[in-house]
């Protein structure tokens, strides 16, 4: 172990001596930002998903329409679960001479687990959150229902066979959006303790019972285990992840956006390292010729140097985690109150994955250069000039993005992002090589020009073309990552935000009869609204795929089990909807109109294993109805207009019962509208979505928010990545300068020259940066956000602006004092 | 009974590509040291002295020749082999002092000690510092030494593992008159205490003289 106590006092020295400072510090502050991500992100992740469990009224919903199984009840009270029920069933209720069918909910006590309900005291009156939902002897109903009813807060309605006051108008519900488009009614809620007085629960009628669940992660996925496979038909259970597509949809978005300022700050950190190492190695290699000399052979020199700098990663690992912990906390504590959620405790993983990013990113970045330092020539002992490693940059490099792509991989957890970050950073290598090479040219005639300053500052940078190479990878990296999270984040923000449009559908009408729809685009244009489309629509449930009868047991996944319980809406149309998009087969044409074909939804399709020529067979009230697919289509859910699965040529479904349905846009003062339009057609159902659409839209301001302090972080590292490079050939510029100085430069001339060769190179990395950002930009936007994204010139301008100014005045604060101590000192100092 | 040969070279020549073509720096050297022998290379600038020096000590490979140091053929050996051999039998003495700046002066003298997987290696440091004078600056960083101390640092440091031969090269080159003697003197002393071969790199005649042998190089051969 005396390799090990040489390597600990060296190190111990070594620090002390302010070597590995920069090194220590680029580590820490990129654990600490990697870290402080993670703790911030699983926290942010855990409370967005605890939002959208909102939407759900819990974390796991068991749902059947038989009634809740004793042995689940007893298996939730076992793992201490929280738990509520709601029954839910369409009936009619009465008051005075007015009757309607509403989507009667009971609920018990305890619900809802996750989210609250907001009721107003009096119809029309400003709503507010409630804690639980209705007392026994009472309902609450929305301001439509109470409307038809002619009736308002205080006065009595008939649910079946009892009376029940009406204690609150319902203006939202927490697990509103599950099944919204199967609402067919509007909502009326009681408690469950009057159920059995009103007499409604009768065999013949269709009744569903959930079993809401919330509580510890590992006792929610224990049950979700043990039931699955046990569930029969007409029994599902349902996690955030099977919730409403749009809903998904916004969660893994606000991910990839997280992932992606994480992912940043990875990058930074190792280019952070790999620029610190580089001065460090040129520090080292008189010491291993030394030791050489004295009789070190080359495995003591490489142990040496890998104890050390694993003992530097550990330590700075530690101190990173720490501080990353710390930042977040403060983080927290402006965050809170301003995004107006509860953050739960963050996970462990953070932990482990800043000491994983601190160890592969310092090993990873300086491992290779420092593997080379055994190969010093002992000879340099007597000439100084000899032993400058060759160290190719491949080989430097190629370990460290190794690193970096696992690390990636670990982040993203996502092939596709990682695919996309690591040609990101492939481009930006061969980008910055190439400039480079172009730079050598581009300066040679303007060396001959100019003053002395001009001179030896340009040729500077072109005579140190190896390291004004890797310089420029550090500051054109670390002006990417910057200009890709302020400039391209922005534009990308906006125009994801600009996804969901302002109008989108909030109101759905539903049931439209084929005679009622004349009258229904007359009604709504008499009342000022642009009539919508209307789309047929015509219930039916798949039976039978290629002709084979299909059951559960067909299906591996949940998603797909429910999909084949429940009935689809079939809808036909004679040309692709807006929003939706072939994908692979062809559209038909006017001669395919009759013609028993269909086009299937992409995403279904992959669930339930269709493909193009597979053939569909739907039940529709006991008529059978056989279908090819054509074509699949990609749709885009989050436009929140009326969307179907499956799709026919028209002439093909109009032979079965079909009713219209259609969505549009109406804001919120107009809502009488629909009271008059249901009073002159009782049968049309309308659907508020504008909750949903809402709490959408105030998840995805959730994640923007965060992306947006996450940013700090990494804006952070991206500055230590510049202070490294700069660092980086720090040593040799001072000695120049140094040099310069004693043989009579003037203090101006030589300032110039330094002015001149950072900006210069800031200006150049800042351009190369900025169309570097800019390409990512767009490839992210295409590939990921499904956006288009055209960066534009003011991008490469601010580029070059802030590299130029930004590098020069760091570079020129960093080599200032050697122009105000006297050369010596500086020559003895290095 | 005569001297043994501690270090002996072959026709030892090295040569080495310019841009006007193969220079040659050493020419067929052959010579003998013997045990407890003082040796002089002198010899005017670019004549080949430090090359001599380096390729006896094995820091560099001829061209064509072998060396033996205690009878063993230096490059016969690896590059391992030879940093072995130099831990185990020989200690320098550099013109630039060539100390880990780092280090403190007694972590320094420690550390060839250390790397021979000595135990006593504090202890060792500690006497030989002693010797040299600089036990009151043991703690002391090179930076914070004069040129004359550190070189004394570098005395105590090749000394301290008594090797059999010790390389020095212009020790007194960054020193003035005075200093440079006093460290002369002292190299002198520990040589003739320890009984070790010494070979030294040097134009100043003085010095050279003081050595029992001297060998001049010019232009790459022995004269």
């Amino acid at each position: 172990m005396n390799v090990l106590r040489i390597a600990l006092r060296h190190l111990d020295r070594e620090w002390r001596a302010g070597e590995l400072k920069v090194l220590a510090m680029a580590l820490i502050i990129a654990v600490a930002s990697v870290t402080s991500v993670n703790f911030f992100t699983s926290r942010i992740h855990q409370a967005l998903a605890g939002q959208a469990n909102d939407l759900l009224g819990g974390d796991l919903v068991y749902l059947s329409d038989r009634g809740i199984p004793e042995q689940l009840v007893k298996r939730v009270a076992e793992l201490q679960l929280q738990n509520a029920r709601t029954v839910e069933f369409p009936t009619t209720v009465v008051a005075g001479e007015r009757h309607q069918l509403v989507a009667l909910k009971a609920t018990d006590s305890s619900y809802p687990l996750r989210g609250h309900n907001r009721t107003a005291p009096k119809m029309f009156a400003t709503d507010a959150q409630v804690a639980g939902g209705p007392v026994p002897g009472t309902v609450w109903g929305g301001s439509r229902l109470l409307t038809i009813l002619g009736v308002d807060t205080g006065d009595e309605i008939t649910v079946g066979n009892t009376r029940l006051r009406v204690a609150a108008v319902l203006t939202s519900e927490p697990d509103q959006s599950e099944g919204v488009l199967m609402n067919i009614a509007p909502r009326l809620l009681m408690h469950t303790d009057d159920l059995p007085a009103t007499g409604l629960v009768q065999p013949n009628i269709q009744v569903v019972y959930r079993l809401l669940l919330a509580g510890d992660a590992d006792a929610i996925a224990q049950i979700r285990q043990e039931w699955t496979p046990r569930l029969a038909h007409g029994e599902s259970l349902n996690d955030v992840q099977d919730a409403r597509p749009e809903i998904r949809s916004a969660l893994k978005r606000g991910e990839h956006f997280l992932a992606l300022a994480a992912l940043v700050s990875v990058l930074l950190a190792g280019a952070a390292v790999a620029m610190a190492t580089r001065r460090f190695i040129n520090r080292h290699l008189d010491n291993c010729a030394i030791m050489r000399c004295l009789g070190a052979e080359q495995r003591v020199i490489t142990q040496l140097y890998l104890i050390k700098m694993v003992a530097l990663g550990l330590l700075a690992s530690v101190v990173g985690i720490a501080l990353g912990y710390l930042a977040q906390w403060g983080l927290m504590l402006f965050l809170a109150p301003l995004a107006g959620i509860e953050l739960p405790a963050p996970s462990l993983w953070p932990v482990a994955l800043g000491l994983i990013t601190g160890m592969a990113t310092l090993l990873g970045f300086a491992a290779p250069p420092i593997l080379q330092l055994k190969h010093v020539p002992t000879l340099r002992v007597f000439r100084r000039d000899l032993g400058g490693l060759q160290i190719s940059t491949l080989s430097a490099y190629g370990a460290g993005i190794l690193a970096f792509t696992v690390l990636v991989l670990f982040q993203a957890q996502d092939l596709k992002l990682a695919a996309a970050i690591i040609g990101g950073l492939l481009i930006v290598l061969l980008l910055l090589a190439l400039v480079a090479g172009a730079l050598l040219l581009l300066l040679r005639p303007l060396q001959k020009r100019g003053g002395a300053a001009w001179r030896f500052g340009l040729v500077n940078i072109s005579r140190r073309s190896g390291h004004s190479l890797i310089q420029m990878i550090g500051f054109g990296v670390g002006f990417m990552a910057l200009l890709l999270l302020a400039v391209v984040r922005t534009d990308l923000l906006s125009a994801w935000e600009n996804r969901l449009p302002e109008d989108a559908p909030n109101r759905f009408l539903i049931n439209i009869q084929a005679k009622q729809l004349d009258g229904v685009r007359q009604f709504l244009r008499s009342e000022g609204v642009d009539p919508p489309l209307l789309y047929p629509m015509v219930r039916a449930r798949l039976t039978e795929i290629n002709g084979k009868t299909i059951s559960l047991d067909d299906f591996k996944t949940d998603r797909a089990k429910r999909l084949i319980q429940r009935e689809f809406s079939l809808s036909w149309a004679d040309k692709v909807q807006s929003g939706n998009a072939v994908t692979s087969g062809s559209w038909w044409r006017p001669e395919d109109h009759g013609k028993p074909i269909i086009s299937v939804e992409q995403s279904l399709a992959r669930e339930l294993g269709l493909g193009l020529g597979d053939s569909l067979t739907y039940d529709m009230s006991g008529k059978r109805f056989s279908a090819k697919i054509t074509s699949l289509r990609k749709i885009n859910w989050e436009s929140f207009k009326a969307n179907f699965f499956v799709v026919t040529p028209p002439g093909v479904l109009d032979i079965y019962p079909v009713n219209y349905i259609t969505g549009f846009y109406l804001p919120q003062e107009q809502h009488n509208i629909l009271n008059r339009l249901v009073q002159q057609f009782p049968n049309i159902t309308v659907l508020d979505v504008a909750t949903i659409l809402n709490q959408v839209r105030e998840i995805i301001e959730q994640v923007i928010l965060a992306v947006e302090y996450v940013f700090i972080f990494t804006v952070l590292a991206g500055l230590m990545v510049m202070y490294a490079a700069i660092h980086a050939t720090l040593d040799e510029r001072i000695r120049e300068a140094a040099v310069l100085r004693t043989l009579g430069g003037r203090r101006g001339q030589l300032l110039s020259s330094i002015v001149l060769e950072y900006a210069g190179l800031g200006l150049l990395s800042g351009l190369v940066g900025s169309i570097t950002a800019g390409a990512i930009g767009m490839v992210i936007a295409k590939q990921i956000f499904d956006l288009t994204y055209v960066p534009g010139p003011a991008l490469w301008l601010s580029g070059m602006l802030i590299g130029a100014i930004g590098v020069g005045v760091a570079g020129t604060l960093g080599t200032r004092f050697v122009l105000n101590q006297s050369p010596l000192k500086t020559l003895r100092g290095i | 009974m005569p001297a043994k040969n501690v270090v002996t070279a072959q026709d030892l020549t090295k040569r080495v590509m310019s841009p006007e073509g193969d220079l040659t720096l050493l020419q067929g050297i052959d010579l003998n040291i013997t045990s407890g022998e003082t040796v002089a290379i002198v010899g005017a600038s670019g004549a080949g002295k430090s090359t001599l020096l380096g390729l006896l000590a094995g820091l560099d490979t001829p061209t064509e020749g072998r060396v033996s140091i205690d009878d063993e053929d230096l490059f016969a050996l690896d590059e391992d082999g030879r940093a072995r051999l130099r831990g185990e039998k020989v200690g320098f003495v550099f013109q630039a002092f060539q100390l880990l700046p780092n280090l403190t002066a007694l972590e320094n003298v420690m550390l060839p000690l250390e790397l021979a997987g000595r135990h006593d290696a504090h202890l060792v440091a500690d006497g030989v510092l002693q010797r040299v004078g600089l036990e009151q600056r043991a703690s002391h960083y090179p930076k914070q030494l004069s040129g004359g101390e550190q070189q004394r640092v570098a005395i105590a440091r090749a000394f301290a593992p008594h090797p059999q031969v010790l390389f020095a090269d212009e020790p007194t080159g960054n020193l003035d008159r005075h200093t440079g003697e006093r460290i002369i003197d002292l190299l002198f002393q520990l040589n003739a205490e320890q009984g070790t071969t010494l070979v030294l790199v040097t134009h100043d005649q003085h010095l050279a003289a003081r050595c029992q042998r001297q060998l001049e190089l010019d232009e790459g051969r022995l004269i």
